[in-house]
C-alpha cells in the first residue's frame, strides 16, 4: 500500500498513541527497576504498532479485550496515563484502585474491558461483547487481541467457533511475537503462521507487517468494516517482537532468543521507522515529530509523578467491590 | 537408610539447599531412578521452568523427558492422564495454581475419577504439580490458595509442603504413588533454606508432623503458614503461651489424627491457611475435631485465613490480606482469652 493513502491526521494520530505506548512503558519500566513497581511487569515495547495501528482505525465505541500485556491496548484506546501508572504501582488514585495491577487494568469508559491475567481469558469475553452488539443491534464491533501463545489454548478456539458460529462482529488480532514466555513459538506450534487457523473457523485472515502501524491500520480498517456490515469475524496475524524479556525489563542475554535476534528486530522498529517514512515523504516534520515527543514525555514524567504522589489504598476498602451492592 | 525410609533433619548427608532446589534435586533423583517418569509443562525444557524447579532437565533428560508443552492446560493434564494410563509415571506442570481452573475438568471429572468408574481397572500414577499463594503482589488470577477445591473431590491427593526437606520427601511420595496427586509449592518460599538430606527419601503421603511441642494451643498449618505460625508461637512464649504446632503436609488425605490427639493434650485448636475463610480447610478441620475431640474442647476451634475477596494487588492491601504472624497470634490470644500485650 501506498504511504499516501491514510491522511496526514490518521498518521499523525498513529504516531501519537505509538509513542504514547513507547514512553509511558518505557518509565514503567524504569520504575520496575526502581522497585517502585510491585508483581508482573509484562512490556509492550515492540508490539506499538499493533494496537495503535487497530485503535486508529476504531471508534470510540468499539470494545478491546486484552491480554496480560496489555498496557498499549489501553493507552492506544485513549488510557489516561495518570490512572494507569498509579494502578500500576498499586496506588489508591489508579485504575482499578490499586486492586488490580498491570495484568487487570481497565477502563470501562473507553470501552477497554480489560488485560487479562489468564492466557486465552480475554477471547471469551470479547465474543460475549460482539454479541451485545449484534443484539441491540448497533454496528459496534469488539476487538480482541491476543498473542500467539494463546491460540494454543481451549478458550481461544472456543470463542473463535462461537464468533464464526453465531457471525458476530468481532475481530481477533493476534500479536505474533514468536515467542510465549521463555520458549518459541515453532516449538509449541506446527504451523508457521498463526492465521492458518482462522480458517478452520471460516474466518477470513490476514498477516500483516506488525512492525508497520499504516498496514495494521489498514487490515483493521477492513476487518471493522466487514464486522459492521453484519459479515462476521475476521482475523488479522501482526508479525510483531517484544524488546524486553516476557516480564521486566532484561532485552539482552537470554538463553531461549539470541541478541544479534533482537537487534535485527529492533533494526525494524515501528516508530523510528515509521518517523523516517513520514519524514521522508514530506508528511509530517522532523520538528513537529519532535516536539510531539517532547510533549509525550511531560505527560508521562506527570504520570509518573502523579502516581509517586498517590497513597496506597486505605486497607478499608479491602472488602469493598467483591459484590454489587442491591439497594 | 534405604531410599524409602524417612529421613530425619539431622541426617548425616543433609545439606542446605533452597525449597526450589529441594523439589529439582528431588525429580532429578526420581528421573534417574525411573525411565519412565518425564516431565511436561509450559516452559519446564530448556528454560527450566519459571521458578527453576525443573532447571537442568533437559540437558540431563534430554527433551524426550523434559517436555516443553504449548499453553494448554487441559491438554497438559490430559497429557499425564492419558500417558499414565499407558503405563508411564508422569509429572504435568500448571505454573501458577490459579490456571488449575483452566485445566479442572480433566483435574476433576477425568483424572479423580477415572480408577472408580472403571471399577478400579485403571492405575494413575499421575502427578501434578503447581505454585500457590500469595504475598508476591501477583494479583487475584495469580495467588490464589485453592486447596480446598482439590480436596473436595474424592479420588485426588493434595499435598502442600512447608519446609525444603518435606518438599522433597513429600515430591518423591507423589511420583511414587499410583493415584492422581497434586503437589502445591507455595510461591513465596522457593529461596527459603532448610537441611535437606541429599539421598532420595520418601514423607509418606497422609501423615502429619508436629513441628512444635506444646501444652497451651494446638496450631494446625501448612505450607508457608507453618513458618509464619513458629514466628507467632516463639512471640507467644514470651508471653507465656506454649504453641503446639501441627503440620498436616498433606491436606488430602488429612491425618486427622495428630491433630486430634494434639487437641486433647491442648484443648484448644487454631487453625492457619492463607486461602479465604469461608468453606476452607479450617472449617472441615473443626468440623473433625469438634467430631472426635468435643469433650475436649474449652474453646470453639478458631481460623486465621484471608477474608472473603479476591487478593488485591496492592501491597497496601495485600499485606492486610495474607494472614501472618501477628494476626496469628492475634488468634491465639484470642481463643485463650488472653489480652494483647500492652493492653
Ligand atoms: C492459562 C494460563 N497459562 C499460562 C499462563 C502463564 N503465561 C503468562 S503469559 C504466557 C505466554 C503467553 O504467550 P503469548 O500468548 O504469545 O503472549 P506474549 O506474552 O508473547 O505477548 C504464559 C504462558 C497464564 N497467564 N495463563
Ligand atoms: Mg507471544
Amino acid at each position: 500500500m501506498s504511504i499516501l493513502e491514510p491522511s496526514v491526521e490518521v498518521l499523525k494520530d498513529l504516531h501519537h498513541r505509538m509513542l504514547r505506548i513507547r514512553l509511558f512503558e518505557e518509565a514503567a519500566g524504569k520504575l520496575f527497576e526502581g522497585n517502585k513497581m510491585p508483581g508482573f511487569l509484562h512490556l509492550y515495547v515492540g508490539q506499538e504498532a499493533v494496537a495503535s495501528g487497530v485503535c486508529v482505525a476504531m471508534r470510540e465505541d468499539d470494545q478491546v479485550s486484552s491480554t496480560h500485556r496489555g498496557h498499549g491496548h489501553l493507552v492506544a484506546k485513549g488510557g489516561n496515563l495518570n490512572q494507569m501508572m498509579a494502578e500500576l504501582m498499586g496506588k489508591a488514585d489508579g485504575y482499578c484502585n490499586g486492586k488490580g495491577g498491570s495484568m487487570h487494568i481497565c477502563d470501562l469508559d473507553l470501552n477497554m474491558l480489560g488485560a487479562n491475567g489468564i492466557v486465552g481469558g480475554g477471547a471469551p469475553i470479547a465474543v460475549g461483547a460482539g454479541f451485545a452488539n449484534k443484539y441491540r443491534g448497533n454496528d459496534t464491533v469488539s476487538v480482541v487481541f491476543f498473542g500467539d501463545g494463546s491460540t494454543n489454548i481451549g478458550a481461544f478456539h472456543e470463542a473463535a467457533a462461537m464468533a464464526s458460529a453465531l457471525k458476530l462482529p468481532v475481530l481477533f488480532v493476534c500479536e505474533n511475537n514468536e515467542y510465549g514466555e521463555y520458549t518459541p513459538r515453532h516449538k509449541v506450534m506446527a504451523i508457521t503462521d498463526v492465521v492458518d487457523r482462522a480458517a478452520g473457523y471460516g474466518m477470513p485472515g490476514v498477516i500483516v507487517d506488525g512492525m508497520d502501524a499504516i498496514a495494521v491500520h489498514e487490515a483493521a480498517l477492513e476487518g471493522l468494516a466487514r464486522a459492521r456490515a453484519g459479515e462476521g469475524p475476521s482475523f488479522i496475524e501482526a508479525k510483531t517482537y517484544r524488546y524486553y524479556n516476557h516480564h521486566g525489563v532484561q532485552t539482552l542475554g537470554m538463553k531461549y532468543r539470541t541478541d544479534e535476534e533482537v537487534e535485527e528486530w529492533k533494526k525494524k522498529d515501528c516508530i523510528e521507522g515509521f518517523e523516517k517514512r513520514v519524514t521522508e515523504a514530506g508528511l509530517i516534520s522532523a520538528d513537529e515529530l519532535a516536539a510531539v515527543r517532547a510533549e509525550v514525555q511531560a505527560e508521562v514524567d506527570a504520570a509518573v509523578e502523579f502516581g509517586e504522589n498517590s497513597p496506597y489504598p486505605d486497607p478499608s476498602t479491602l472488602l469493598t467491590d467483591v459484590y454489587t451492592e442491591m439497594v | 537408610m534405604t531410599a524409602t525410609e524417612t529421613a530425619t533433619e539431622n541426617a548425616e548427608t543433609a545439606r542446605e539447599l533452597t525449597y526450589v532446589g529441594a523439589f529439582n534435586e528431588g525429580i532429578k533423583q526420581l528421573m534417574r531412578e525411573d525411565e519412565d517418569i518425564f516431565v511436561a509443562g509450559e516452559d519446564v525444557g530448556i528454560q527450566g521452568g519459571v521458578f527453576g524447579s525443573f532447571s537442568g532437565l533437559a540437558d540431563e533428560f534430554g527433551e524426550r523427558r523434559a517436555v516443553d508443552t504449548p499453553i494448554a492446560e487441559q491438554a497438559i493434564v490430559g497429557l499425564g492422564i492419558g500417558a499414565a494410563v499407558a503405563g508411564l509415571r508422569p509429572v504435568v506442570d500448571l505454573m501458577f495454581m490459579d490456571f488449575i481452573m483452566v485445566a479442572m475438568d480433566q483435574i476433576a471429572n477425568q483424572a479423580a475419577k477415572l480408577k472408580y468408574m472403571f471399577g478400579g481397572k485403571a492405575e494413575l500414577p499421575l502427578t501434578i504439580t503447581t505454585n500457590g499463594g500469595a504475598g508476591l503482589s501477583a494479583a487475584a488470577q495469580h495467588s490464589q490458595s485453592l486447596e480446598a477445591f482439590l480436596c473436595h473431590v474424592p479420588g485426588l491427593k493434595v499435598v502442600m509442603p512447608s519446609s525444603p526437606h518435606d518438599l522433597k520427601g513429600l515430591l518423591v511420595a507423589c511420583v511414587r504413588d499410583n493415584n492422581p496427586t497434586i503437589l502445591v509449592k507455595n510461591k513465596a518460599m522457593l529461596g527459603v533454606t532448610g537441611p535437606v538430606p541429599e539421598e532420595l527419601y520418601e514423607i509418606p503421603l497422609g501423615v502429619g508432623a508436629k513441628v512444635r511441642e506444646g501444652t497451651d494451643v494446638t496450631i494446625v498449618a501448612y505450607s508457608r503458614m507453618v513458618s509464619e505460625s513458629m514466628k507467632a508461637a516463639e512471640r507467644l512464649a514470651d508471653e507465656g503461651i506454649n504453641c503446639e504446632i501441627i503440620d498436616p503436609r498433606t491436606v488430602q488425605p488429612l491425618d486427622t489424627d495428630i491433630i486430634v490427639e494434639s487437641a486433647k493434650k491442648t484443648n484448644r485448636v487454631v487453625v492457619v491457611h492463607e486461602a479465604v475463610r469461608f468453606g476452607g480447610l479450617g472449617a472441615e478441620i473443626a468440623a473433625q475435631v469438634q467430631e472426635e475431640a468435643f469433650d475436649y474442647l474449652d474453646a470453639p476451634v478458631a481460623r486465621v485465613a484471608a477474608p472473603f475477596s479476591p487478593i488485591p494487588f496492592s501491597p497496601g492491601l495485600e499485606g492486610h490480606y495474607v494472614p501472618n504472624a501477628k494476626r496469628i497470634a492475634a488468634g491465639i490470644r484470642e481463643t485463650l482469652g488472653r489480652p494483647a500485650p500492652g493492653a
